[in-house]
């Protein structure tokens, strides 16, 4: 099949960017998305040109580095599925194709769709763990968890971390990233004695990072290649809640 | 000679009596100590985590934007252990015996009983941590079982456990990050190794964003860089995945071992087109309820429904019947080629076998499928758009992991003193071929158990911050870097770093793959050097060397690929026997099984670099076994 693409270039964080015409052609309906840019790339490098510059690394939907909004949508059209599992069979011959960075006020272009998504990796840094030493711990069966506990916990730890919620949302909101952290460890025996703490520190972090709040559109969840769901939002909301009135708030 | 150190005495008490000889560094003192870790998948965020929290100064580098993205997340079906919680008669010493009769005798004794005494510890660390580990309706740890095994001692998280685990590993590393213990450079890729009077002192890097050429000193560096399954273009690993690291340790002076032993797993969704960028891994998890099969009829292009169970091949169940479809991943990998080869493949080019679950489904019912392997199916249909649970799967071989890596002695030093090297990138413990389940194992029992104990012993020995980047090995070093980009940038010739890197793969595959050959690999030398000087000469790389230039990037993982290469293909040609993952065509029984030459070739051949286009020189480390007696791999 042949395409007509609209990708966004844009040399440095601080140059102008726009969008550029390309084509691509000869396209297989069983290449991935990145493999139809890979065509288009060598192509760009055969005339002399700059290849699209774009993130990716385990092509199999589970590092969370590609990153891209296709056609308005982070991920593009099929659901729970990353920029590198969307296969070319979902397109038809002749279909016009935008391809954005994911935009949002927290993560800064680098070049054409590649952002700067540090800011993730700050929240965590600001209690998204048990503070638990290599070592000197009990065995693994010591404390029993449900399984229905457990489950959950899975739930919300399939988050990869890639960023889509985030330029899904209008107001630029990291809550469902945020919130499947804190309900991942707060659903487990181990997370539960820091999770007043943690869920004022990561919120906090939230925000100190220009992260906008909730708008309740449910857009992170739409986009989310890994589906965590947006009951994860209202338990971080409770946890929040349960810190403010029994929590030690003096920090 | 080269001596890999094993303590001496009973098994069962060599580590903790090495531990107890080990020097410590006083807690005060260890701020000093500035070390550096190169790599954040398993191996790399569990070490750094763990060194931080001794007290230590870490500064940790990865290509990656972050520290949750190392390709150990891509690790599906599970981690190892010998708990013996299903009370199915496992014990350390049954994990250490099917870890190193699996590798098929090729590994140190000493080794790999510590990586199987460590497993436990391995696992409670991580429930600590949040790992949430599947669980059964009473609330304790549910096992499964993995090739080569007949127990069920692996633990997993969906089929998502290395993501879990490597998710644990960066939580704990992200509270060292908080706490100033760690350092962390992301978008940064080491491009040497600097060697000062024989000691490992720091390394060269490119940030990635700015293209700046820079250096760190330290007192010690780990590298923790995975493995190099990518020099055949098409693996499981990741697009990133690469040798430079370890290459650029090599040809500073490390020793380089066992570079042929690579694993070809036998689980992949098959390949569809020369677009073709990478393949994908279908969990070993899986044998455990699908049934390999093909038809008995060649060319049978029927739906696969449509053939009846007397018309089907069962060739693992039938060859190996005590394994079955739990085969060791490279007898199964050989076993569907040889299918393949004979004309019994299915799809595409005949180049697939079926992994079918028919059968799992009737016992089972499709919601409990769906429960173990869901996400699986899931994927294998968005690539392939096909239902697994309507017809069976097609998969076949692909390159996947890779046993050979840095020579390291039993502290996990490499021959350059302070230059430690943990999982995938070190050769130590899985001998000719892994067990699957047993990579996640041996990462975190590098990173979170042993070097916190063996680095010490270093780094007690030396005064911290002796050297500077000022001295002239960083210099020299940091001038050698810059000259080698430009040099890549200057050549502007007519073909991309892709299709020469596809090239490369192409002959590695053929030659220097599944099957070897005498004469296919002096052929795969020759054709490797042709290719690399004609890319050197006609290598076509766009952009400037001071910004983000991912072709740049590219280029110098495959130019060092194409030397690589070479190694691998001379490591194969001088064992002269089959073993694990390396099958010479030359030495096979009757029934085509790996024919072990253990008169000859009980040792591990260690490489060192003699300079480009000259032969290295092999030292070899006899492998001594006083616990098991070498017998012939039999999985039947």
């Amino acid at each position: 099949m042949d395409l007509s693409l609209f990708v966004w270039r844009q040399q440095a964080p601080d140059v102008q960017g726009e969008m550029v015409a390309y084509s691509a052609k000869g396209i297989s309906e069983d290449m991935s998305f990145l493999e139809m840019l890979d065509v288009v790339n060598e192509g760009l490098i055969s005339n002399g040109e700059v290849p699209i510059a774009f993130d990716h690394d385990c092509r199999e939907g589970i590092c969370g580095t590609c990153s891209q909004v296709i056609n308005g949508v982070p991920h593009g059209p099929m659901e729970r599925t990353t920029v590198c599992q969307l296969h070319m069979r979902n397109f038809k011959d002749g279909d016009t194709i935008f391809i954005e960075p994911l935009r949002a006020k927290a993560f800064p272009i680098l070049k054409d769709l590649i952002v700067d998504r540090g800011a993730l990796d700050r929240i965590i840094q600001e209690g998204g763990y048990i503070s638990v030493h290599t070592g000197g711990v009990p065995d693994a069966n010591s404390v029993l968890i449900s399984r229905k506990d457990a489950e959950t916990a899975m739930d919300a730890s399939e988050c990869i971390g890639c960023g889509a919620c985030v330029a899904a949302c209008p107001n630029g909101s990291a809550m469902l990233f945020t919130a499947s952290k804190v309900s991942h460890l707060a659903a487990l025996p181990q997370g539960k004695i820091e999770a007043d703490q943690r869920v004022r520190s990561m919120t906090n972090a939230m925000k100190k990072e220009q992260f906008g709040n909730c708008s309740n559109h449910y857009e992170c969840n739409a986009v989310c290649p890994k589906g965590v769901k947006i009951s994860f939002i209202a338990k971080l909301n409770r946890e929040f809640i349960k810190s403010m009135i029994s929590g030690d708030s003096s920090d | 000679m080269i001596n890999g150190k094993c303590p001496p005495g009973p098994l069962e008490e060599k580590w903790e009596k090495h531990k107890d000889g080990l020097m410590l560094v006083n807690p005060a003192n260890k701020r000093r100590y500035r070390i550096i870790v190169v790599g954040a998948g398993l191996a790399g965020a569990s070490a750094a985590s763990t060194l931080g929290e001794l007290g230590y100064n870490v500064e940790a580098f990865c290509f990656q934007d972050s520290p949750r993205r190392g390709h150990s997340i891509a690790a599906q079906g599970g981690i190892n252990a010998a708990k013996n919680y299903p009370n199915d008669g496992d014990s350390i010493f049954r994990l250490f015996y099917d870890t190193i009769k699996g590798g098929d005798f090729r590994s140190r004794e000493a080794n790999v009983y510590r990586l199987a005494s460590i497993s436990n510890n391995i696992i409670d660390q991580c429930v600590a941590q949040g790992v949430p580990f599947a669980r059964d309706y009473a609330g304790y740890l549910d096992n499964r079982s993995f090739g080569g095994a007949q127990v069920s001692r692996t633990f997993y998280a969906r089929g998502q456990t290395g993501q879990q685990l490597l998710i644990g590993a960066y939580s704990a590393l992200s509270r060292q990050i908080k706490s100033g213990t760690v350092r962390f450079f992301p978008r940064t890729e080491m491009l040497d190794l600097v060697v000062v009077d024989g000691s490992a002192k720091g390394i060269i890097y490119r940030d990635l964003v700015s293209g700046k050429i820079a250096s760190r000193a330290a007192d010690a560096v780990c590298l923790c860089t995975g493995g190099y399954a990518n020099v055949y273009f098409l693996s499981t690993n990741a697009m990133g995945s690469n040798v430079t690291a370890a290459f650029r340790a090599y040809k500073r002076g490390a020793l380089f071992a066992n570079p042929c032993y690579t694993q070809i797993h036998p689980t992949c969704v098959p390949v569809t087109g020369d677009h073709q960028s990478k393949l994908t891994l279908m969990s070993e998890s899986l044998r455990n309820d699908g049934r390999v099969w093909v038809p008995v009829v060649k060319g049978d292009e029927r739906l696969p429904r449509d053939i009846s169970e007397d018309e089907r091949d069962y060739f693992l169940e039938r060859r190996y019947p005590g394994f079955g479809n739990l085969t060791p991943r490279d007898i199964a990998s050989r076993a569907a080629k040889d299918a393949c080869d004979k004309g019994y493949g299915v799809g595409p080019g005949g180049r697939g076998v079926f992994l079918d679950f028919a059968e799992a489904i009737g016992r089972l019912g499709e919601a409990e499928v769906r429960r173990r392997y869901g996400n699986l199916f899931d994927m294998y249909q968005k690539i392939t758009g096909e239902d697994a649970y309507e017809r069976p799967m097609r998969i076949y071989p692909a390159p996947h992991y890779t046993m050979g890596g840095l020579w390291v002695d039993y502290n996990l030093e490499s021959n350059i003193k302070g230059l430690f090297v943990l999982g995938e990138a070190n050769f130590s413990d899985h001998g000719a071929n892994r067990l699957g389940a047993s990579a996640l194992m041996q990462g975190l029992a590098d990173g979170y158990f042993i070097i916190p104990y063996t680095i010490a012993d270093h780094l007690a020995r030396i005064k911290p911050g002796v050297v500077s980047t000022d001295h002239e090995a960083f210099v020299g070093s940091v001038k050698e870097t810059n000259e080698r980009v430009e040099k890549l940038l200057s050549i502007n010739g007519k073909r991309s770093v892709t299709d020469y890197h596809r090239d490369l793969g192409a002959i590695m595959w053929d030659l220097v793959g599944m099957e070897r050959s005498e004469d296919g690999l002096n052929e795969a030398i020759k054709k490797i050097r042709a290719l690399r000087n004609e890319f050197w000469d006609n290598v076509k790389i766009t952009g400037e060397p001071d910004e983000l230039n991912q072709e740049l990037e590219k280029a110098g993982r495959v130019a060092d690929f194409l030397e690589f290469g070479e190694l691998m293909a001379l490591d194969a040609l001088e064992r002269k026997e089959s073993c694990g993952g390396h099958f010479r065509s030359e030495y096979q029984t009757v029934d085509g099984e790996a024919l072990r030459d253990d008169s000859n070739y009980a040792h591990v051949s260690a490489w060192e670099y003699k300079g480009t286009d000259k032969r290295p020189f092999l030292h070899s480390e006899p492998l001594e076994f006083e616990n098991v007696d070498l017998v012939m791999r039999s999985y039947k």
